[in-house]
């Protein structure tokens, strides 16, 4: 068994915008260096969850066995392999056949848009452009959009406001800094509970007659009221 | 000829997974297909008994999965079928003796010679569910009407899209036609409506159901059950057929029928 002094020196783990880069020592072998990698995942097993990673192995020839090994040892944990970066060719072409990304060039270029200049100053938020199913959570210091439903059992919690272009059923929490003039908007808002600061309010009982409808909660003199939306 | 791989989960026990596995591996060998069921569920082996094969099992999943035996020599033949097979269970170990990788493994070792493979999930979203998805190219999702399974339901569907499994396809089991139609039980459509997902068979409430399960002999092979031809139907809209959803007759006012006759079935939307 190796020391940890040992095992750091074998592989470097670096954190990127869009998940994070293993570097593999050249010295060591093939089996060496995924056996550090391992050991590490599994010591900060937490961390690593969920996760996915870019592992560069400089200009060691890997064959696309040992790719796909790697892989499913990662998937085991619960990480997605998903770009090897390498110098040899054959690594290279191994990697692209099991459909791994073989650059970072895509995430960079993402990353240097420039912000586009508006006339209208306005605050951070966050997008997501997926149904929340059960379970499924979004926390954001700043506003929260969702295009799709927040079903029963999914949570929001936003700094800002939350805006759901679809059918809001699940538990959200706007302002949850304490801003009391955060709202909630959806297209049919029908939260199993709606907090606002530190406010909290349910849905009445749900009136299956009632066509669904656009509407904006807010708090109004102390108390959390929906209203139609309206165009002014 | 590659055989699919359908695993059959819920989220939530209780819901029917076993009893669907079962009832679709004899529709499916019943209409000519190969078919191997494979029990996911280690220290809580049922299908076996559904199945009518425990008094046969000699090898198990997890003695394949330790190298013990062949996982052609674990694979009991069906005295009725000659082309259905079921690879139960361990009931001695726990779910982490098996990973995701060795069921991809497993899977890909016996799919040349089949033309279904069919994974029956045990409850839950931990290991056992993970190793029932990995090999999975279709999965059905089975729940009942009633909200605490629904909302396992909508987990799973989450899980499954998190790990790039499609959002699979909904069978809806043990629904009640007199109690939908009084209001008192979700409708297929009230189930739809939040799940969103394409809607692959709706199978009624059927006591020859438990009475088949504890004989051993799945209720498709009775024929005239109402569930058995459910699942009949089901076997045949995974082998690409157009079959019309329907809802058990009961559940239809005359109203209904004649508003289903103008305007097609109320159920046949997808997600």
């Amino acid at each position: 068994m190796a020391g940890t002094t040992d095992l750091s020196n074998r592989i470097a783990i670096k954190g990127l915008k869009d998940g994070l880069v293993v570097s593999l020592g050249a010295e060591s072998t093939w089996a060496e260096v995924t056996e550090a990698l391992m050991a590490r995942i599994d010591a900060q097993a937490a961390f690593f969850q969920g996760g996915r990673v870019a592992v560069s192995v400089g200009d060691r020839l890997v064959r696309s066995a040992k790719l796909a090994a790697l892989r499913s040892a990662l998937s085991e944990r619960g990480i997605t392999l998903w770009a090897v970066i390498g110098t040899n060719p054959d690594t290279v072409e191994a990697a692209r056949l099991l459909g791994l990304e073989t650059s970072l060039q895509q995430i960079d270029e993402y990353r240097e848009l420039e912000p586009i200049d508006t006339e209208v100053i306005g605050s951070e938020g966050v997008l997501v452009r997926q149904t929340l199913r059960s379970g499924g959570t979004v926390r954001h210091g700043g506003h929260v959009v969702v295009i799709g439903d927040v079903n029963p059992g999914a949570e929001i919690v936003a700094g800002g406001d939350v805006v759901v272009w679809g059918r809001l059923r699940g538990t959200v929490h706007a302002g949850a800094y304490g801003d009391e003039r955060a709202v909630v908007c959806a297209l049919e808002l029908a939260p199993m509970q709606l907090r606002i600061a530190g406010h909290i309010a349910v849905s009445p009982p749900n009136d299956n007659r009632r066509r669904p409808a656009p509407e904006v909660a807010s708090v109004r003199n102390g108390q959390i009221v929906a209203n139609p939306w309206k165009t002014r | 000829m590659s055989a699919k791989v359908v695993t059959i989960t819920s989220g939530k026990g209780g819901v029917g997974k076993t009893t669907a596995t079962a009832n679709l591996g004899v529709a499916l060998a019943g209409l000519g297909h190969r078919v191997v069921c494979i029990d996911a569920d280690i220290g809580l082996r049922n299908l076996d008994v559904v199945m009518g094969l425990e008094n046969r099992i000699v090898y198990d999943l997890v003695d394949v999965v330790e190298g013990r035996c062949r996982l052609r020599q674990a694979m009991i033949k069906d005295k009725r079928l000659p082309e259905l097979y079921l690879v139960p269970a361990a009931q001695t170990r726990d779910k982490t003796a098996v990973s995701p990788s060795d069921m991809i493994r497993l899977a890909d070792e016996i799919r040349p010679e089949f033309d279904f493979i069919l994974i029956d999930s045990p409850a839950g979203i931990e290991r056992g569910f993970r190793n029932a998805i990995a090999p999975a190219d279709v999965v059905l999702i089975v729940t009942n009407p009633e909200v605490s399974s629904v909302r396992d339901a909508d987990r799973i569907i989450g899980l499954i899209e998190a790990d790039e499994k499609g959002p699979g396809k909904l069978v809806i089991n043990r629904v009640k036609p007199e109690m939908v139609q009084r209001g008192e039980m979700l409708s297929a459509d009230d189930v739809i409506d939040i799940l969103a997902i394409e809607l692959i068979g709706i199978v009624p409430e059927d006591e020859s159901v438990l009475v088949a399960s504890n004989r051993g002999t799945p209720t498709v092979m009775d024929g005239g059950s109402l569930a058995g031809r459910a699942f009949n139907d089901i076997a045949r809209r995974l082998l690409g057929e157009q079959v019309p959803l329907t809802l058990p007759e009961a559940s239809l006012s005359w109203l209904q029928r004649f508003m289903r006759a103008l305007f097609g079935s109320p159920n046949g939307r997808g997600g």
